[in-house]
């Protein structure tokens, strides 16, 4: 089973991973989009690490829908309602448990993504965020490792997509050749979700 | 990159200072990133919120004023507000008649403007909308953002906040806004990328020689590259891409208000040459110029180059916008 702590190390472990990989977001950036997905990230971790140390939350949900809201009070962009949307979402599906299990968590991130799609619109092969997302839940059923893997592989499938979201789209035949930052920083997060369960 | 600043984190909070200490007619709240009209609830108006991501100035603090905006959010450089800034510029503003929400059609504008719309609903506040989308460079379609929204937001600002100001109630307002939105496009063009101060390097490498065709106003690429060619040659271009899509919007016949707008780093010097050379392309092609703005009002940071946005104006939209407007950036007649 995974308590309340499980939850505060997966958003911990993320806070870093985007911390350490804050330039490589915001070089990816460039080619495709504004140069800025590394410092809007750190922003919106920094202030998701001092919310949740400021206020420990009491149950897996408490912690996501903190860290969900304050994505979207902090990031702007895409990305803020995108993750926030992802978190909050996740952490309803979670109910008020102390602890859940892994199939929990798997359910429960399956339904983040899905409110990930609907508010964005996109879907598998639009260079986005989801073409890491829905290759590594999927794999959930597995482990937690398959899935950091799996996101990790379909970050790096990005490259030769043509991005029909986002502001990449606007680059038409351009988009081609490069891999999607929101894809990649995605497969952080799942990164960090196998780092906390160990 | 030499850039006159304290530090990249600082940017747009010692810009809102810098807002606050020459305007004194605005209030200007730096930690929650909200400009807003001094006695802006007071009069009984709909009230008009737009923002955006830093960058572009002077849109849209600079636009704040009787007659135009009642309150911006700016974002950080080129990201869009979150939520809590429009919830709490709607609050600041509506007198109990509404607020427009002007949105510039970008994924991240559209969903953030989107939550703060439903949050400030839920606090019964009534909200509308317009999605500005005036860029022609951008093909709207099923695999794109659509097209973007760049020099048409000015017109908006303009036409609605008259509207505004003049008492008319929020559907009004609205409507109007996006009659205008649908009456502008727009074609931009780079001379050179600009520089983010986060990333204090150029966005997209630009080789001496070449400029880049259909911009947009946040450092991204254009969609075409093309050997450097003389202002009268990139008027034919902008125009007659902007010309051809109105027509098929709008064939009626009326004139045009006419946006010449600098990017940024393009001197005034060279804006009025290419102004010149705008308007000679719109006379060959019959178009009739009713009013002519030229100046940098929807930048992209320290791009060079520019961008031209014509709106097909009847007599209603020509009045309004000739209606009295007080800003830091735009004040005429009053």
């Amino acid at each position: 089973m995974r308590d309340t702590d499980f939850f505060r190390r997966w958003m911990a472990a993320a806070a870093a991973a985007v911390e350490r990989e804050a330039d490589r977001l915001t070089e990816l950036d460039s080619p495709i989009g504004d140069a800025d997905h590394g410092s809007n990230l750190l922003r919106g971790f920094t202030a998701v690490r001092a919310a949740l140390e400021a206020e420990p939350p009491a149950t897996p949900a408490a912690v996501l829908g903190l860290a969900g809201r304050t994505l979207i009070s902090t990031v702007g962009g895409a990305s803020g309602p995108l993750y926030g949307t992802l978190l909050r979402r996740t952490g309803k599906e979670l109910g008020d448990a102390a602890e859940v299990s892994d199939e929990d968590v798997r359910k429960a991130l399956d339904a983040g993504v899905t409110a990930v799609a609907a508010l964005g619109g996109a879907a598998a092969g639009d260079k986005t965020m989801l073409d890491a997302l829905l290759p590594g839940v999927a794999a959930l059923g597995t482990s937690y490792r398959a899935a950091a893997e799996a996101a990790e592989a379909g970050a790096a499938a990005t490259v030769p997509m043509l991005a029909r979201k986002g502001r990449a789209s606007y680059l038409g035949e351009r988009s081609i050749g490069h891999q999607d930052p929101g894809a990649t920083s995605s497969a952080l997060l799942l990164a960090a979700l196998a780092e906390a369960a160990g | 990159m030499r850039m006159l600043i304290n530090s990249p984190e600082t940017v747009v909070a010692d810009a809102l200072r810098g807002i606050a200490a020459a305007h004194p007619d605005l209030e200007v709240d730096v930690e929650r990133r909200i400009v807003v009209r001094r006695g802006a609830r007071e009069g009984g108006r709909v009230g008009l919120v737009s923002g955006g991501g830093s960058g572009h100035e002077p849109l849209h603090a600079g636009f704040v004023g009787p007659g135009m905006l009642s309150a911006a959010c700016p974002g950080e450089v080129f990201t869009s507000p979150v939520p809590d800034q429009m919830l709490r510029a709607a609050a600041a503003v509506d007198s109990g008649q509404g607020v427009l929400f002007v949105v510039k059609n970008y994924t991240g504008d559209v969903l953030n403007f989107q939550m703060a719309a439903e949050f400030a609903e839920e606090d019964g506040i009534r909200i509308e909308q317009v999605l500005v989308n005036d860029d022609v460079a951008v093909t709207d379609s099923l695999y794109t953002a659509g097209r973007r929204g760049t020099g048409a937001t000015l017109f908006v600002e303009k036409i609605a906040g008259a509207a505004a100001e003049a008492g008319a109630p929020l559907d009004e307002v609205a409507e109007i806004a996006r009659r205008v939105n649908a009456a502008s496009r727009s074609f931009g063009v780079a001379l050179s990328a600009c520089t983010t101060p986060a990333k204090g390097s150029p966005t997209f490498d630009l080789p001496d020689g070449e400029l880049e065709l259909g911009i947009g106003i946040h450092g991204e690429p254009g969609r075409e590259r093309r050997p450097v060619m003389p202002s009268r040659e990139i008027a034919r271009t902008a125009v007659g891409a902007v010309v051809e899509e109105l027509e098929q919007i709008a064939p009626q016949d009326g004139p045009v208000l006419a946006l010449v707008n600098g990017m940024g780093a393009t001197p005034l010097l060279e804006l009025y040459g290419f102004t010149a050379d705008v308007c000679a392309v719109l006379a060959e092609r019959g178009v009739q110029v009713a009013r002519t703005l030229v100046g940098n009002y929807v930048t992209s940071l320290d791009m060079a180059g520019c961008s031209v946005t014509l709106c097909r104006a009847d007599e209603e939209l020509l009045r309004l916008w000739d209606a009295p407007v007080r800003t830091a950036a735009l004040r005429w007649g009053a």
